[in-house]
């Protein structure tokens, strides 16, 4: 079985903040929009680089969704700033009227998302975004693993024509892809290759998965875990193919179970290949304070909640 | 100079399309729409600098945004009567499979709209977007935007008008259809605003009234001093003073015409009020 160390960990709005830093020096219609938190979206190279394509809004999240989508007219791709939170629920009609259904080529780059952003507690650790972004028609939803993809997805994300909900984090999680890798929007990225159960994970759970699953050989289950970094287009065939192998599917995300990646997942499995499913996720609750590690112990979002997934789901097969 | 018969001749038979339009589909916004009919005219008629044909970009070329779009009658109108797209198309308004959406939308590709709008609160924050693009691109042509006085009680406008303000977006007139009317009542009764006039002012725009707002020569004019008014460090505020439902006399100067369509009766008394001029779509 395929193994995958680290050497370090980083946050992966630092990979949104160096993807957003090199934007700036090779596209020159790049733009970007900030709701008084650029330090904690990494934006600040960026702006010191290009002051004149940088605005700061203030905290007014809705006008910068609005300015963002008028941006757009004149050739300009804009890519706003703020945590998750205010990124989506806070501005859920101004990205429905003026971006999703206008057509606009923004790039809605949100931070802090899900239960890690930690001590905050549940009124900034957004659980919902996944499902209220993939909702609205034309919205691209991507949720990447670590520095590296994060980084990879911020300059692919602007070679697509249309709008896009990025999401990514805040604590610092091992780096364990590679730093010269090609984002390919809608395409999943198999790590380990296994015949027992195919474990289906993004963004930060990624790395869990992977550690379950390192567990998982030792007890004699293989297992084939499959990043899903685009949850919106979804790779079917790419989750078809492993279960039409492995007979049963476990998903894992840092978001509520209603909505996330998981029900995505479990429409495609019922509508092709009914497959025993286990989710890995939060259960329609909200978070409270506490560290990360914590967090995703007492939430069920870590290593030991995928194996323990895993356990069940192979005895539903 | 303009040739203002030819300018109220259209006023006119936009106020015929109006009618007909909503009546046609017994459903709308009439009463907005015709107090704004001098309004649209002047604007696409005396006042935008535009380039033949339609892109989205608009580089090169004035720009104007719709925030209230559900007076969508009368932007249709004009802009077909502008060579935008076929007047015929008129009739298709609300219907099915039609371009002509309950309110503008771009996802249809009809020629002259750049973004949605109907929920209402949004249009300031686009345009602002669009002004600061034309900046970039240094393209010194202006931006417009329309809204309603009820519209104003969308806190995002003021989210807007005071980002307006403190970055400078000089090359944007955002006019304001002070109409004094909303579905629920007067303004005053649904929510009073107090002066917005002195509300605009202390976030620092520069503001000019136009008393009246449904005279084409008094529109042509009041737009003409507020163009000159841009580049000079503050964005522009048009009071567009207008009476809803304008030129129909038993729609004039009440809520009620906001979103309700004539029956046959009432059109045809309303078309008699404005006879036809350049022919009906």
């Amino acid at each position: 079985m395929k193994t995958y160390t680290y050497t370090e960990k980083k946050d992966t709005r630092s990979g949104f903040g160096a993807g957003l830093a090199e934007l700036g020096r090779t596209n020159p219609n790049v733009v970007a929009l900030c709701a008084d938190l650029i330090g904690s979206l990494k934006m600040d190279e960026f702006i010191k680089e290009n002051p004149e394509r940088f605005f700061q809004i203030g905290i007014a999240e809705a006008n910068m969704m609005g300015i963002a989508a008028g941006l757009t007219i004149g050739g300009k791709i804009p890519f706003t700033g703020t945590f998750a939170n205010f990124s989506t629920g806070r501005v859920y009609d101004q990205i429905r009227q003026s971006i999703a259904y206008s057509g606009k080529n923004v790039k809605v780059c949100a931070s802090h998302a899900g239960i890690t952003l930690g001590e905050d507690g549940a009124t900034h650790q957004i659980l919902e975004d996944i499902g209220l972004m993939k909702m609205l028609p034309g919205m691209v939803v991507i949720n990447p693993c670590d520095y590296n993809q994060t980084k990879a997805a911020t300059l692919a994300i602007a070679e697509y024509d249309g709008p896009v909900y990025l999401r990514f984090g805040r604590p610092a999680v091992p780096v364990f892809t590679p730093a010269d890798q090609k984002f390919e929007i809608g395409k999943a990225v198999k790590f380990t290759e296994g015949t027992d159960v195919t474990i289906v994970a993004t963004g930060h759970l990624v790395w869990e998965a992977l550690e379950a699953s390192k567990a998982l050989n030792e007890a004699g289950i293989s297992a084939e875990v499959i990043n899903i970094h685009t949850i919106k287009p979804l790779d079917d065939k790419a989750i078809l193919d492993s279960v039409a192998k492995t007979g049963c599917i476990v998903t894992a995300e840092e978001h509520n179970y209603m909505g996330g990646l998981g029900e995505s997942v479990a429409r495609v499995l019922a509508e092709h290949n009914p497959t025993p499913q286990e989710f890995v996720a939060t259960k329609d609750t909200f978070g409270e304070s506490g560290t990360p590690a914590q967090l995703m112990e007492k939430y069920g979002l870590n290593s030991e909640a995928i194996q323990n997934a895993v356990k069940k789901v192979l005895k539903r097969k | 100079m303009p040739n203002i018969k030819e300018l109220n001749d259209l006023t006119t038979q936009v106020r015929r399309d109006i009618i007909r339009m909503v009546h046609k589909v017994n459903s709308g916004h009439p009463g907005g729409s015709l107090g704004c009919a001098e309004f649209f005219v002047s604007l696409y008629n005396e006042l935008l600098e535009t380039k033949e044909g339609f892109d989205m970009d608009g580089i090169g070329e004035d720009l104007f945004f719709l925030s209230n779009g559900h007076i969508s009658p009368v932007y249709y109108s004009v802009l077909a009567r502008a060579g935008y797209f076929p007047i015929e198309e008129l009739n298709t308004f609300r219907l099915i499979n039609s371009r002509l959406q309950g309110h503008p939308t771009t996802h249809e590709g009809l020629p002259g709209i750049r973004i949605a709008s109907g929920s209402l609160g949004q249009g300031m924050s686009v345009a602002i977007g669009a002004a600061q693009t034309k900046k970039l691109n240094n393209d010194d042509h202006l931006v417009y935007s329309l809204h309603g006085d009820g519209e104003l009680q969308e806190g995002q406008n003021w989210e807007a008008i005071m980002y307006a303000s403190a970055k400078k977006v000089d090359n944007l007139i955002s006019t304001i259809d002070l109409n004094k009317q909303q579905i629920d009542g007067s303004t005053d009764d649904v929510l009073p605003m107090g002066s917005i006039r002195a509300k605009f002012e202390a976030f620092g725009w520069t503001v000019l009234d136009i008393e009246e707002g449904n005279n084409v020569e008094a529109v042509i004019k009041g737009m003409k001093e507020a163009k000159s008014l841009t580049g000079k460090g503050k964005p522009v505020c048009v009071l567009l003073h207008t009476v809803m439902g304008n030129g129909i006399d038993f729609m004039m100067h009440t809520h009620a015409w906001h979103g309700k369509a004539p029956n046959d009766e009432q059109l045809e008394k309303g078309l008699a009020q404005n006879p036809e001029t350049l022919g009906d779509y």
